[in-house]
């Protein structure tokens, strides 16, 4: 268990947008009627994005009033989950994985990279640009060590490739996310060894085959954009090494 | 070596377009209508012969957990609830399935929903998992503008299929927990019995199963439960993605046959251990929750449930960590305590308690700060946590430790000596976090 607390700062209030609103209703109704309680953690965490990162007291009682929820169950359910961030963030939140698999392969440095240029776990920078944490394990163990920045998950770190992203991130410049060593995904450093038979591949057509990384919509998003909101209706197929998007 | 034709999950590493058009070019959704045709009963019958148990870590034989379901309703709906809350240290490989071959998933789902006669899914993705959810999303969407799912649906079961997501607890990767966080409360774990088949979700019947486990049933249905029997060996057939972390040259996740040997995964796919296989410490061979085993008990050995069992380990979600010598494995295993630590839901004492005190006392081994005695203490109360609980998170958070005093007692005993040379401080009471 983690000791999670409210922040001691609030707001006076909160409410959402419209949009957030009406997305909220969409949601309810993918549950059973009168089960509307269900929707609890997207909808809080829809709250979250609208904040910028974090989740005052006002909107837990907001969410509360709208799902007919006693509130103290919000604020179990704030405290008990632990990407519900209780204290503002910065605007680019790195969460570090220290879990076993990461630390073999040196988050030990990725974390002492974060203290050098960020400081200490849970501090914001003064531009209000960075705040780290060390999380447990985000589940990308074979692209050890990773770092999840706001949506995306930059995996494969060394020091000096972080260093360089936050550089880059702090200069408002795009990093495309995934693996920084230039490997494809979860396939071994130089391309697999297995699924290489084109016979598998045969009823495809040409631009099904992908040599860039699948991580589509990998333009950063101001933690204020909510997480199904996309550039594009859906994230746009990954395109063939010299090929051009085709036009509708 | 299993051969390319006979892996299911054909765009593991995303080299090819997860679109639906794609995923039936690579043999997704192809007579999906003749499979549903043969009737809920038969297809919980090939699923039993092809002996397909379950992926999510526990290993129980899917096609007898689907049968647990009513026959008959009794005014209450059935759901099926796919557990897609990867958190396991160690493991990966959901997430491929998902970003990459997400109609595999769909289709899985729709088929086991008939089997067991339910006509709404929920799929329970981890809340970090937020791009691998967008794609998720869009290619439900694809199966439903392509009425391959949903209300009168091309395949003749009627079948909706929601997304829902959670925010960051291990815990809720526990079936009864998962529950729990999906009807909008803190997720901890049940009491079973009454066991989810009778009273799950919203106290209707529910049957919950992971990602891999219903994203391979399509495949079983269409190339028949012979072919998938025929790989592996009987109780542990068919094939598995692993995935390969830790100290190897080219860590990757790869689908293998069930029972490939620990070497050869290590050493085709894995590019070797760092520094050569003699360089070998130790192997998590199962994702944190299983015990480690020392190199000496890694050759020749069959990944697969029965075989790691019986060296009092366990496939678990064949999450294979692997540490070489340059690893402070003392270290390493408190590294995992401190996860159980950070993951226990508070709800039984011995958990709560019990993986703080583990993760305090390893801290201490790992400087040496210890007393001797201690070590049989810690191996003591691992085993007052071990099934004094309600799930098995005391019991994962147990066996790692016990895996420690089994296998390093002699390494955990020469730092205490290496230490015992300088003063002991003395220790300074705290408090439980």
């Amino acid at each position: 268990m983690s000791v999670r607390r409210l922040a001691a700062e609030q707001p006076e209030s909160f409410a959402f947008t419209p949009e957030n609103l009406e997305w909220a209703k969409a949601q309810i109704k993918k549950y059973p009627e009168g089960r509307q309680a269900s929707a609890v953690l997207p909808i809080l965490w829809r709250a979250q994005e609208q904040m910028g990162g974090w989740l005052p007291e006002p909107a837990l009682r907001y969410v509360a009033d709208m799902l007919g929820m006693a509130p103290i169950r919000i604020y179990e359910i704030a405290t008990f989950y632990t990407m519900f961030n209780l204290a503002p963030v910065g605007r680019y939140y790195v969460q570090v994985c220290g879990t076993t698999p990461c630390w073999l392969r040196g988050a030990g440095a990725i974390k002492d990279t974060c203290r050098k240029l960020i400081g200490e776990p849970g501090h914001v920078t003064k531009d209000g640009l960075f705040s780290w944490t060390e999380v447990e394990c985000l589940g990308a163990c074979v692209n050890a060590p990773v770092a999840q920045i706001n949506k995306d998950y930059y995996e494969d770190l060394t020091p000096e490739s972080l260093t360089w992203i936050l550089e880059n991130l702090k200069a408002g410049r795009h990093v495309a996310p995934g693996p920084q060593n230039g490997r494809q995904a979860s396939a071994p450093l130089g391309g697999p060894n297995t699924l290489i038979d084109p016979e598998l591949y045969r009823n495809e057509e040409p631009d099904d085959a992908v040599p860039a990384p699948v991580l589509a919509s990998d333009e950063p998003k101001g933690p204020g954009a909510a997480a199904d909101v996309r550039e594009r209706a859906v994230p746009k197929p990954p395109l063939a090494k010299g090929r051009k998007p085709r036009s509708k | 070596m299993l051969k390319d034709k006979d892996r299911i999950f054909k765009n593991l590493y995303g080299l090819h377009s997860w679109r639906l058009k794609a995923a039936r070019a690579r043999g997704a959704w192809d007579g999906t209508k003749k499979i549903i045709e043969r009737g809920h009963d038969a297809i919980i019958d090939e699923v039993k012969a092809s002996g397909l148990r379950g992926r999510g870590g526990a290993g129980f034989p899917t096609g007898l957990k689907w049968s647990f379901m009513p026959k008959q309703s009794d005014g209450r709906p059935s759901y099926l609830v796919i557990n897609a809350d990867e958190s396991e240290p160690g493991t990966c490989k959901d997430r491929d399935i998902m970003r990459h071959d997400p109609q595999l998933l769909i289709e899985g789902a729709l088929i086991a929903a008939f089997a067991m006669r339910a006509h709404v899914s929920y799929i329970y993705i981890r809340g970090e998992f937020i791009r691998e959810r967008e794609i998720l999303q869009a290619a439900i969407d694809e199966a439903y503008d392509a009425k391959l799912i949903g209300k009168n649906n091309v395949n003749g079961w009627d079948f909706e299929l929601y997304l829902h997501h959670g925010a960051g607890a291990y815990i809720c990767g526990e079936e009864t927990a998962l529950l729990e966080s999906l009807e909008g409360k803190k997720g901890m774990p049940r009491l079973k019995p009454p066991f989810p088949a009778n009273v799950g979700l919203y106290g209707a019947p529910t049957t919950v199963n992971n990602v891999e486990t219903i994203a391979v049933v399509p495949d079983i249905l269409r190339r028949g439960a012979t072919w998938f029997a025929s790989l592996g060996r009987p109780n542990n057939t068919g094939t598995k993605i692993f995935c390969l972390s830790g100290h190897v040259n080219t860590p990757c996740n790869v689908e293998e046959e069930m029972g490939v040997p620990l070497r050869e995964l290590i050493d085709h796919y894995g590019g070797g251990v760092i520094g050569g296989w003699d360089n070998l410490l130790a192997v998590i061979p199962g994702g944190s929750s299983v015990a480690c085993i020392p190199a000496s008990e890694c050759d020749d050995l069959p990944m697969d449930f029965d075989s790691l069992k019986a060296l009092n380990t366990g496939l678990g979600t064949a999450g294979v960590i692997v540490m070489d010598k340059s690893t402070d494995i003392i270290r390493a295993i408190s590294r995992l305590a401190y996860f159980y630590k950070h993951e226990s839901c508070g709800q039984c004492t011995p958990c709560r308690e019990g993986t703080g005190w583990m993760w305090r006392v390893l801290e201490r081994m790992a400087k040496g700060e210890a007393e001797k005695a201690e070590i049989d203490m810690l191996l003591d109360v691992s085993y007052q946590v071990e099934g004094h609980t309600i799930c098995a998170l005391g019991d994962a958070a147990a066996w790692p430790v016990q895996g420690l005093i089994r296998h390093f007692h002699r390494e955990i005993e020469a730092r205490i000596d290496a230490q015992a040379t300088k003063p002991i401080a003395p220790s300074v009471p705290v408090a439980a976090e």
